[in-house]
């Protein structure tokens, strides 16, 4: 079971309370695990990445075990912490606007 | 007995004014979807129930919200804005080349009829049209693709689709505006489109009779006299007896032709309200005197209307999409702030009172006449 954190206002907008706990066939990619969270919450499509490109949307980072992986390929497997469930994978909104 | 509901898009989320049709206390909900952009709210005239909000972040792209409810509760249906094709290139500030990116929607226009048919005027300027509530969005790419695109550039703001006007009597014509193309209209259901730029003038363009390139703010129609347009354009007040064939300026006796607001009375065809703004670079009321100017002739003629409004140290603007009327049986007339107020006149601009007070910055306000 992976663990993701949603920043604030996606967790409003999928209506979930703390953190998401996904089953993701296969290794546990970026992309595997944004797919997972997708199928299971419809509303979040494009507003982690593009609905086309599947580009991340520049405003937001993709950190897990004190690392930045936002710049990583989404095919790069995550550490394996995340894989086993004990750190979660962390979609964080960056800090700017007023 | 008639009442009026307000549907008010801020910087920080979308509000909900209620009151009778005395229109003197009002309830106010919301903030609805706190923290996002609400760039508008709309209603369905063939189902007050239903509305449609468009909410979008700089973090967290668009989502398009829909009540079933009158605004009491909101789901969020689809937000896939994929243009048709290969979007191709329209003209950067800098004139270079610059491709077509979806970034938000900055109008929603239910059908006349249908709850369910709703358009999105979006930025990078383009048409959408769902016909199943909001869920898919089908780009009605004729516009787009009419040969002037690659010529279109982006005004200040972006380079959005603002305004979406149905014609009531002929529903293959509609209208629309970019900011900065200019006017376009159908008269085949949206498959092809037409430049309605001929009579504008724009200083910013060399060609005195440019095909596009006209940053219109504005446009409204009263229903019953579909081809009778005015424009708010980003310098002058133009007006159209030919549905857009040919403008004229009636910019008349204003204290400047500058604004983005432009409405038109509920019940009568030659009453239009317009705010004049200080341009090119403050985008503040002149004076520091917040003034809507109405004029009882179809322009070139204007009264300030000033009752109730701050005429001194007043630095707020007033945006193209913030400003509407009521239907009830004394017109009512609303338009909110960057200042975060919303202020109405329930006697067609005689007087005026702040409704609400210290919203966050109002992008846009509609009004619903409920019976």
């Amino acid at each position: 079971m992976i663990r993701v954190v949603l920043p604030h206002h996606l967790r409003t907008l999928a209506q979930v309370g703390g953190e998401v706990q996904l089953q993701v066939e296969g290794d546990a990619t970026p992309r595997a695990v944004l797919d997972a969270l997708e199928a299971r919450y419809p509303v979040l499509r494009g507003t982690i990445r593009d609905q086309v490109t599947h580009q991340r949307r520049a405003f937001l980072r993709f950190f897990a075990c004190q690392e930045d992986l936002s710049h990583e390929s989404v095919d790069e497997v995550l550490p394996s912490a995340v894989a086993s469930g004990e750190e979660p994978l962390m979609i964080v909104g960056a800090i700017a606007g007023g | 007995m008639s009442s009026a509901r307000v549907l008010v898009g801020t910087r920080k989320g979308a509000f909900v004014l209620t009151s009778d049709g005395k229109r003197k206390k009002w309830d106010v909900s919301g903030p609805h979807f706190a923290g996002w952009e609400i760039y508008h709210v709309a209603a369905s005239r063939a189902d007050p129930d239903r509305l449609y909000a468009s909410q979008s972040s700089g973090w967290f792209g668009q989502v398009i919200q829909r009540s079933n409810d009158g605004g009491k509760t909101w789901a969020p249906v689809g937000n896939k804005f994929t243009y048709d094709g290969v979007p191709g290139t329209h003209q950067w500030y800098d004139g270079t080349a610059h491709p077509w990116e979806f970034k938000r929607v900055w109008h929603l226009e239910p059908s006349l009829n249908d709850p369910d048919t709703v358009y999105a005027g979006v930025e990078d300027a383009a048409l959408f049209r769902s016909a199943d509530g909001g869920q898919n969005w089908e780009e009605l790419s004729g516009l787009r693709k009419h040969g002037s695109g690659p010529r279109w550039q982006p005004g200040a703001g972006g380079m959005c689709l603002h305004t979406i006007i149905l014609d009531p009597v002929n529903p293959n014509r509609m209208y629309i505006a970019i900011s900065a193309a200019g006017a376009f209209r159908t008269d085949d259901g949206g498959k092809s489109w037409l430049p309605i730029n001929q009579g504008l003038k724009s200083q910013y363009i060399p060609d005195p009779n440019a095909e596009v390139g006209h940053c219109v703010h504005k446009i409204a129609m009263h229903p019953s006299r579909p081809d009778v347009l005015f424009m708010q354009k980003h310098w002058d007040v133009m007006r159209s007896d030919n549905a857009g064939d040919l403008w004229h300026e009636v910019s008349g006796n204003l204290p400047t032709d500058f604004g983005f607001v432009v409405d038109v009375h509920a019940h009568e065809p030659e009453t239009v309200y317009v705010l004049p703004i200080k341009s090119d670079s403050e985008h503040y009321p002149p004076d520091g005197k917040l003034r809507v100017y109405r004029s009882r002739s179809g322009g070139n003629e204007w009264e300030a209307l000033t009752k109730g409004l701050p005429q001194e140290n007043c630095y707020v603007n007033v945006l193209r999409d913030a400003m509407a009327v009521d239907s009830l049986d004394t017109c009512g007339v609303y338009f909110g702030t960057t200042g975060g107020q919303v202020y109405a006149s329930s006697d067609a601009g005689d007087s005026w009172e702040a409704i609400v007070r210290d919203l966050p910055a109002v992008l846009s306000v509609e009004v619903q006449t409920l019976s």
